[in-house]
């Protein structure tokens, strides 16, 4: 999370046009989107007839109807400011990315040529072409490294101005168009043709514009149509009802009671809370695909993450020396030292730092020593270092074995055998030192646990959240890792294969699935867990095979995803809640004043001694108008999530948005009141 | 309010919740198709019966087939009970010599057995022959609750388990069942119960008694025993006789009236257990039968408190003591709040006491009981389907507080379930409101009104409300027999049943075929004091809500202008 963008809810940046755009969103096309505040327009051009209609007979109150005819237009409007607050914060990135995708030249890459290219335009490249990219050029378009590696700064599209490595093979091959190479040059395959490559992709993601209401959202927006029949009904019937009391009752009032009780504070808030939950996640620079993987991602039951780099520091550490009978542990340190003086590696290093720090044995000169190094390779997996008349080696415990021959007894190789199973058995790794064909020991090089990351796992078990650990260790040392991160799970020796076999699973015990990964063979697990998150720096295949990609390509962030996901959901809970319970108050402000004219008795509901019917009715709307600025922060910032167990956190809530939306209206409607009053405007 | 009446009301409470385990147990294992104890003697019949039918338990249906079953099942009784009516005149079993019904009499008097209801425009002892009662309403009266409990039978399924062909069971079974292994047996015991405590059993002519003053009085008689039985058990609540179970051969003494109010809930209240059983956790059953209990008390509560309390324009005049207008002596003022209570939460509709009458706060319980959609208990099968719709809108609104996607018993609730449900959610307030407002304002429905004012309103309000939530019981006053009120109650009915009914089916339909994701510590108990409160406080905001207004042009303004010293 180096670069969680603070974008301050204050941002006269962004909330300067968002007024403009509350009126242009006024578009019929553009409300229907949303039936609650569709129903509040049409509402609300019905009585600006029916005042325009007065104004021109001089009849009735004009003064009312006029007040309660513009705050009808406010809470339209303040609901599309809502909206045009969250997409404004989108904008803004999307309008710096846009900058980074300004019109390129690419080096067009001849048939059957490596070297002649012709100059043209990189929006006239199609899917297949092969183009150059030298040091100081833009790479054109998405495409895969064919040939070559060079270092590539992605700044325009993560953020992070250190340059990354982009080489052909592997699961570094993928280049994005806009970045820019600093260093040697690349060839590179296009993928993507101008108009879907992913900044394309990502620009539209982060302005909104392909947004799709999400499941959820769909169904919340049923409800909240319901509710919003229901009260039709509600209201409706009521001049009938009236009718035959004797009285009757301006279509004003009706239409202030009705907008009052139809869900708005939500139906205005709920696609600004859509929003917000994207942004939030592009602030944490990842990109969710759809909405949709936004709110599976609440819903993960099980997490596999990897072990490397997730779980564990990336490297192993040394932390204790075993020698074998007849060797001193110093003997053993000082061979140990002296053979990974030359080891660059952090495993060398840490080497280095145990010999000094447990056994006082202080660096030495390579030069002085007249050593030379030997380096790890992938035959002999084993460095090490010839000294003058002495050969030092560490490596594998077998590749050791195999260099020091049958030339020593069974009995000590058993003997490093049995202390090699024993750090296995630990969760370690061990390293067999010889010198001079002879056996010294095993170092213990251990595997570090990321600080915290128990808490973090026993926070997700609160959450309901299984972790499951991957990694290529095999059981035993897996086990091991398992037990001191704290994890519920683990899949030892994992390849691709048994990766999709565990997701498939779960998926079958009706667990959604939430992994990241990288590479070309983690492409089907991504495709299959509900929500796969790639890394930026992976392949290709990985990044479409996912439906979030991380900019930053760290893959604790998982958690974090899972967060914003139920942050997402809680918030839309909350304000509906919130929005439903609000009615209550409405009621007891607007029925005794709507029929105090013919029930007089009905004046003992106003029990929060509102001071004339017309205020009471007056104060509701402008309630009901204010209460979705006052929560645009709330629903931008979402409800903060506490891992506390669901029963905790649903009482919690109930208490503040269920218990608190009962009691603030009642607060807040005596307040404007008192202030309408105060101000004579009924 | 004396401690002898809450007494009263305690003993009632303790034994519905006594025979809810041992009758959910007895229901699941029936609807599971397991044995019972009396399989021995049954299942030889059910046999015939499905080989009759050409059907067998072993043909699943889905919902659309279920839902085709049940509604051509209703349709075929309807159409059957309208001919009975229109030609009981030369049908036999009429010694009284009752002439053919009227046709939108019969229009509603066969929809509203068919639906439930037990809306009654007639007075039965001077209308219906007596094969018209027992072969026609008796026989709705069964097999109208027996559809509600298979509806009930096919939703418990759906969270219970998934079936990859997506079938909910077969209704012809599960009705059959329900009438053969529940509704009978209890029904005859029952019936034996009633005629030991002195309700007639009769096919005999009414009895002809000379008064003491000399006059002569026709004494109505008739099977009276067992079609109470089935009117309690079953939750129709239509009488026999015209005064219903205020009628001392329908309701002799404190004993029967015990037995009839037990009666009326105990299907009800077992239900929640048959589901807890079917879903493999019986807590979640109790759950729900707290949150109805919570409800159900506090109605009572109000109505005895509002009763005991009585007018204070009669005190006024110095008339001391509760309100005991419109009850009998036998059962005072305890038994009748509590039966009041009881049968309209339930969607019974029987009555022991005119609700007319009571005052207008002990009036407003049974009306607003009937407007949160008669689910505390609420009817055979339809409280229990009732309550699970408002089950899936809470879990809706307030699953999403925990930051998953909603979901009940690890079922996801999505669009397809939230649009059935407010779907059935709306049916209700468009019967009950809309056909309320227009009658208020025509001129020839409000001349049918019994009272001027509130109370008038009430009436109207009353009935459709009654209509559509499938009660039946009347607010007395209303002259009901008429042609606009038979059509637009009829319709009420139908609506207020099926409406909800198919909904309710198509939930199922969509939840069997969906994956039951296990439960872990970040989804959101449903068992629990938590969600009692939950669900009390949506039923009360949701349904309370939308008929505010209403009630606040009824019963609330009457009952400020009483303590006003107002009258109309």
């Amino acid at each position: 999370m180096s670069q969680v963008k603070s974008a301050s809810i204050l941002d006269t940046h962004i909330l300067v046009p968002a007024i403009g755009a509350a009126f242009t969103k006024l578009d019929p096309r553009t409300l229907a989107r949303n039936p609650v505040m569709f129903v509040v327009a049409t509402v609300s051009v019905l009585t600006t007839v029916l005042f325009t209609r007065d104004l021109l007979t001089g009849r009735g109150d004009l003064g009312f109807s006029f007040q309660i005819n513009l705050w009808l237009w406010f809470t339209v409007l303040f609901a599309n400011f809502a909206e045009a607050v969250a997409e404004g914060r989108g904008k803004a990135q999307a309008d710096s990315l846009r900058r980074a995708r300004s019109e390129t030249q690419a080096k067009l890459l001849a048939a059957n040529s490596t070297t002649d290219y012709r100059m043209v335009p990189g929006a006239s490249l199609k899917v297949g072409d092969l183009v150059l990219v030298e040091a100081g050029d833009i790479i054109p378009s998405d495409g895969e490294v064919v040939e070559g590696i060079a270092s590539v700064n992605e700044a325009a599209i993560t953020g992070e101005s250190a340059p990354v490595i982009r080489e052909s093979g592997g699961d570094r091959s993928a280049v994005t168009g806009g970045t820019q190479v600093l260093s040697d040059w690349i060839r590179v395959r296009i993928t993507a043709a101008a108009g879907s490559t992913f900044l394309d992709r990502m620009i539209s993601l982060v302005e909104g514009a392909e947004r799709q209401k999400t499941p959820n959202e769909i169904a919340l927006n049923i409800l909240l149509a319901g509710m919003t029949l229901i009260f039709v009904l509600a209201t409706a019937t009521i001049p009938s009802f009236a009718t035959y009391a004797g009285g009757a009752i301006p279509v004003i009032v009706l239409v202030a009671l009705f907008v009052t009780l139809i869900p708005t504070t939500i139906g205005a808030l709920l696609s600004a809370i859509g929003i917000a939950g994207m942004d939030r996640l592009v602030r944490f620079n990842v990109l969710a695909m759809s909405g949709r993987a936004v709110e599976a991602a609440g819903d993960v039951d099980t997490l596999l993450l990897d072990k490397t780099g997730t779980i564990t520091l990336g490297n192993r550490q040394a932390t204790a020396l075993t020698p074998v009978r007849g060797v001193t542990e110093r003997a053993l340190a000082d061979a140990a030292q002296l053979a990974s003086l030359a080891d660059e590696t952090p495993e060398g290093r840490s080497i280095v730092v145990l010999a000094k720090e447990k056994y006082g044995i202080r660096g030495r000169d390579m030069a002085s020593l007249k050593a030379t190094f030997v380096p790890f390779t992938a035959q002999t997996r084993m460095s090490g270092v010839d000294l003058e008349g002495a050969q030092i080696r560490k490596g594998a415990v077998d590749a050791v074995l195999a260099y020091v021959g049958n030339t020593i007894s069974s009995e000590v190789v058993r003997e490093l055998q049995a202390i090699a199973e024993e750090i296995a058995r630990a969760g370690g790794t061990p390293l067999a030192v010889a010198r001079d064909g002879q056996l010294l020991g095993v170092i213990h090089l251990k595997d570090i646990v990321k600080g915290g990351i128990r808490e973090r796992f026993a926070e997700l078990r609160r959450m309901g959240i299984r972790t499951v650990m991957i990694t290529g260790d095999n059981p035993m040392t897996a086990a091991a890792i398992a037990a001191e991160a704290g994890v519920d799970d683990f899949l030892a020796q994992a390849t691709p294969e048994n990766k999709l076999q565990l997701i498939r699973e779960e998926q079958a015990k009706g667990k959604l699935v939430a992994m990241c990964g990288d590479g070309t063979n983690d492409a089907p697990a991504l495709a299959q867990a509900d929500v796969g998150v790639a890394m930026n720096t992976g392949t290709v295949a990985a990044r479409e095979a996912g439906n979030m990609v991380d900019l930053d390509s760290d893959p604790t962030k998982l958690i974090e995803i899972v967060e914003i996901g139920k942050q997402l959901l809680m918030t839309r809970g909350a304000l509906t809640t919130f929005s439903i319970a609000n009615d209550i108050a409405k009621y007891f402000a607007i029925i005794p004043a709507m029929f105090l004219a013919f029930y007089p008795q009905l004046g003992v509901l106003n029990i929060m001694g509102l001071s004339t019917p017309q205020s009471a009715i007056l104060s509701a709307i402008i309630f009901n108008a204010l209460i979705i600025i006052a929560l645009i922060p709330l629903s931008l910032r979402g409800v903060k999530y506490r891992a506390v167990g669901a029963g905790a956190l649903l009482s919690r809530n109930l208490l503040i948005y269920g218990l608190g939306g009962i009691i603030v209206p009642f607060i807040g409607i005596k307040a404007i009141d008192v202030a309408v009053t105060a101000l004579g405007l009924v | 309010m004396t401690l002898f009446g809450w007494l009263q009301i305690l003993l009632f409470c303790g034994i519905v919740v006594a025979l809810v385990k041992p009758l959910g147990g007895y229901m699941t294992r029936v609807f599971a198709g397991e044995r019972t104890f009396l399989s021995p003697l049954l299942v030889p019949i059910e046999r015939g019966l499905y080989a009759l039918a050409g059907t067998s338990e072993r043909e699943e249906q889905r919902w659309t087939a279920y839902a085709f079953a049940m509604l051509a099942f209703n349709l075929a009784g309807l159409l059957l009970l309208y001919a009975l009516q229109r030609l009981q005149g030369a049908l036999p079993l009429n010694p009284a010599g009752m002439t053919a019904v009227g046709p939108e009499l019969s229009f509603n008097t066969a929809i509203s057995f068919v639906a439930n209801t037990n809306w009654q425009n007639y007075g039965g002892e001077s209308t219906m022959s007596y094969l018209t009662q027992m072969a026609g309403l008796t026989v709705q009266n069964f097999v109208s609750a027996a559809t509600g409990m298979a509806i009930a039978v096919a939703l418990i399924r759906a969270f219970a388990g998934s079936s990859s062909g997506r079938a909910l069971g077969n209704f012809w079974v599960d009705m059959t069942r329900a009438t053969l292994y529940v509704l009978l047996p209890v029904c005859i015991v029952l019936t034996l119960a009633y005629v030991a405590l002195g309700v007639p059993q009769t096919f005999g002519p009414y009895v002809e008694a000379t008064t003491l003053e000399g006059a002569r009085q026709t004494i109505a008689l008739g099977p009276v025993a067992s079609q109470l039985a089935i009117k309690m058990l079953g939750t129709n609540g239509g009488g026999f006789f015209n005064a219903n179970s205020a009628h001392p051969f329908e309701n002799p003494d404190a004993i029967s009236n015990m037995i009839q109010m037990v009666s009326i809930f105990a299907i009800g209240a077992a239900f929640t257990n048959v589901f807890g059983r079917t879903v493999g956790n019986q807590r979640q059953g109790w759950t729900i039968l707290a949150a109805m209990g919570l409800l159900f008390v506090a109605g009572v509560a109000i109505t005895y408190w509002a009763e005991a309390s009585g007018n204070s324009l009669m005190h006024a005049f110095g008339l001391q003591g509760g309100n005991m207008e419109g009850k009998e002596t036998r059962f005072g003022i305890a038994l009748s709040s509590l039966f009041a209570v009881v049968t309209t939460a339930a969607s019974c509709g029987a009555v022991n006491a005119m609700h007319g009458s009571f005052t207008a706060l002990g009036g407003l319980i049974p009306l607003l009981n009937m407007q949160l959609g008669e689910v505390i208990v609420g009817g055979v099968g339809a409280g229990f389907y009732g309550i699970i719709l408002f089950i899936v809108v809470a879990v809706f609104v307030a699953g999403l507080m925990v930051g998953r996607t909603p979901e009940y018993l690890g079922k996801k609730i999505e669009a397809k379930e939230m649009k059935m449900a407010v779907l059935a959610i709306l049916c209700l307030p468009l019967a009950m409101l809309v056909f309320t407002a227009i009658s208020s304002v025509m001129p020839s429905a409000v001349a049918s009104i019994g009272t001027a004012g509130p109370h008038g309103f009430s009436e109207i309000l009353y009935a459709y409300t009654s209509a559509a939530a499938n009660n039946g019981s009347a607010f007395g006053g209303l002259t009901g027999n008429t042609p606009w009120y038979n059509v637009t109650l009829g319709l009420g009915m139908l609506m207020g049943r099926f409406l909800v009914i198919i909904p309710a089916l198509a939930i199922a339909g969509s939840l069997i075929a969906k994956k039951t994701v296990p439960a872990s510590a970040g989804t959101f108990p449903t068992d629990g004091p938590l969600f009692v409160g939950l669900l009390v406080g949506t039923i009360l905001i949701v349904g309370g809500l939308t008929f505010f207004p209403a009630l606040a042009l009824g019963p609330v303004v009457e009952h400020l202008a009483m303590l006003a010293g107002q009258t109309f």
